[in-house]
């Protein structure tokens, strides 16, 4: 995912003159086309991100559109005052763009999970909260937070994930699902680098017998209120899958939607990362099969539910 | 005043700046006026803390003379204009000083002065700290310590992207200099090499409970600036001709950005409040009132 922001990120610098990238000393070499092209808009702010998130709302409360780049943790819950503060009090347009959502990096360790940035986030006024599911789904966020004129997270994955899409996503926009697949009594709800995972999930399913429906949950603020209501009104049974604590995130959003609409969904399922660090060693492959996220373990639990 | 023979040394080095930048404007600095509307200021303050019995009275009297220097001398901001990208920006940093803002902001016409009576009342547009986009001449929400001066920096950057030369002014408290996030936007704004910026940290020697220097070890507090790269000099706060002086004069010539250590006085200007950290909380009574109102010689 980060290859594509970058990419698409150098494109939008060339149409949009108030683009200016802010990186917490990150992305070796990632951002080299985008330094050559528009080096007087690129600013190494350093191991520093609370100045780095204070600078980008001074930036984007003088016509800037600045964006704020570094590792989740560091990006999000480390200067969590400057967002809430500087950037959402004040409405700034700053967007901020995170790389290694989840257990990305599981292999360095929970100082570099990240599996409570949505909660915190999305708890904030004025911030909007989308976390694509491939690549494609992260030129368009990027595209449409540039679009429009308010406080913008961006929760990528790292690189490499599959692609779902097959170019950017033409019916992308902030606060509406993306249908994958059809289906007609299973409603899967991914966000984020889960995305894949949920299509090998789909897989599983209708080798049984069931006919899943999967959607790119890819805002988690504001909810899809049309999508959620279909998908408590028509289908047997309803899952949201991240990787993301299941506190706050958007199982937590949609289990908040659910009461508040008084709904009594016939089966709701939630997937996500418990409440506990996770301090083994190993990559995320290992980490999600620890944690009962892979494919194989999510379709087992919702067969079971359905037994 | 520690130093202050330095202090000197430093204003003269300025004139002879001044007189180099064929940029910068020589306005000749009315003294007697400044210190009038600084009294003013200090008078009003003490009201509004009394009508709405809200702490920080202090802190807000010990920025008065600078308050007064920027907004009567240095700043080009115009309460006509008040979005004029051209503008300078003055940042409160040290939002808790609100009172001296909005009075600063009042008197210049940014809105009417009868808007101060609203001051922290419920359903206002004053509360107890600067609020976002809801004031005219409020160009930050602070409160929260050690936010201002990113922002600020976050301006002057937007500021230098676009060719234009307005400058960016950020008032610190010295407590406020315990906060991380000051001394990673010194170093920032230095790499950055942001001659438009200008802090001026009022250094009152007192934050909310104890003696600056007892709490974190603040000084040598130039010298730490200086280490950061930034251009420092230290003066008298109070002193509002130095203070106008060394603000017009930014650029200063140095090639840096440029930090003013001003000593001040908390709660400067009453004689029953002065360095009196009580006072960070207190609120006057109405006798207090009369008798601060005395001594500034407003009555």
């Amino acid at each position: 995912m980060r290859n594509a922001f970058a990419d698409e990120l150098t494109k939008l610098a060339k149409e949009d003159h108030r683009v200016v990238m802010l990186s917490g000393d990150i992305g070796n070499r990632l951002f080299d086309g985008f330094r050559v092209a528009h080096a007087e808009r690129f600013f190494n702010c350093g191991v520093a991100e609370a100045n780095m998130m204070g600078v980008a709302a001074g930036m984007a409360m003088s016509g800037l559109r600045p964006i704020a780049y570094t590792i989740t943790p560091f990006v999000t819950t480390r200067c969590l005052e400057q967002i809430r503060v500087d950037v959402c009090y004040h409405e700034a347009p700053v967007i901020i763009v995170a790389v290694g959502a989840g257990l990305s990096y599981a292999g360095l360790g929970p100082t570099h999970h990240s599996c409570e940035d949505i909660s915190f986030l999305r708890s904030i006024p004025n911030m909007v909260v989308i976390c694509p599911g491939d690549a494609w789904e992260v030129r368009a966020a990027l595209r449409a937070a540039l679009g429009q004129d308010r406080p913008v997270y961006i929760r990528m994955g790292k690189k490499g994930e599959p692609l779902v899409h097959d170019g950017i996503p033409a019916d992308f926009a902030i606060g509406r699902a993306i249908t994958v697949e059809e289906g007609r009594d299973v409603c899967l709800l991914s966000t984020g680098n889960m995305l894949p995972e949920t299509i090998e999930v789909a897989q599983q399913l209708k080798e049984n017998g069931m006919s899943p429906k999967v959607v790119s949950f890819h805002t988690v603020k504001p909810l899809d209120d049309v999508c959620l209501e279909k998908a408590f009104k028509e289908f047997r049974l309803v899952a949201t899958i991240e990787e993301h604590s299941l506190i706050g995130g958007l199982g937590g959003a949609v289990a908040e939607w659910v009461v508040d609409n008084a709904i009594t969904p016939l089966k709701f399922l939630r997937f996500g990362t418990k409440d506990a660090f996770f301090k083994m060693s190993g990559e995320q492959k290992f980490a999600r099969e620890q944690l009962g996220l892979t494919s194989r373990q999510i379709a087992g639990r919702i067969l079971d539910a359905l037994a | 005043m520690p130093q202050s023979g330095s202090a000197i040394a430093t204003l003269s080095e300025v004139s002879v700046d001044c007189a180099m930048n064929a940029s910068a404007k020589i306005k000749t600095v009315d003294v007697a006026a400044l210190k009038d509307v600084a009294a003013r200021l200090r008078g009003k303050v003490i009201e509004m803390s009394h009508r709405a019995q809200t702490a920080h009275l202090a802190s807000s009297l010990s920025c008065c003379d600078i308050v007064t220097a920027a907004y009567w001398h240095a700043c080009r901001i115009g309460s006509d204009r008040p979005s004029d990208p051209m503008r300078d920006r003055f940042i409160l940093s040290k939002g808790h000083a609100a009172s001296t803002l909005y009075a600063a902001l009042a008197f210049k016409g940014f809105y009417p002065i009868e808007l101060l009576e609203s001051f922290c009342k419920n359903g206002g547009l004053l509360a107890e700290h600067p609020p976002a986009n809801l004031l005219p001449g409020v160009e930050a929400a602070t409160g929260s310590l050690g936010h201002g001066l990113p922002i600020g920096i976050g301006m002057a950057l937007a500021a230098r992207l676009r060719g234009e030369r307005n400058r960016v002014y950020a008032l610190l408290s010295d407590g406020e200099c315990n906060e991380g996030s000051v001394w990673e936007a010194a170093m920032f704004a230095a790499a950055q090499v942001l001659e438009n910026v200008c802090v001026i940290v009022d250094y009152n020697k007192w934050q909310a409970t104890a003696r600056s220097n007892e709490t974190l070890a603040l000084a040598p507090l130039r010298d730490k600036w200086q280490a950061f790269g930034w251009d420092a000099t230290e003066i008298d706060g109070h002193d509002i001709g130095a203070l106008a002086t060394l603000l017009a004069n930014l650029p200063n010539g140095s090639g840096k950005p440029f930090a003013i250590i001003a000593h001040t006085v908390k709660g400067k200007g009453v004689s029953f409040m002065e360095d009196d950290n009580n006072w960070h909380y207190r609120a006057p009574t109405a006798d207090e009132v009369v008798k601060a109102h005395k001594e500034l010689g407003l009555i």
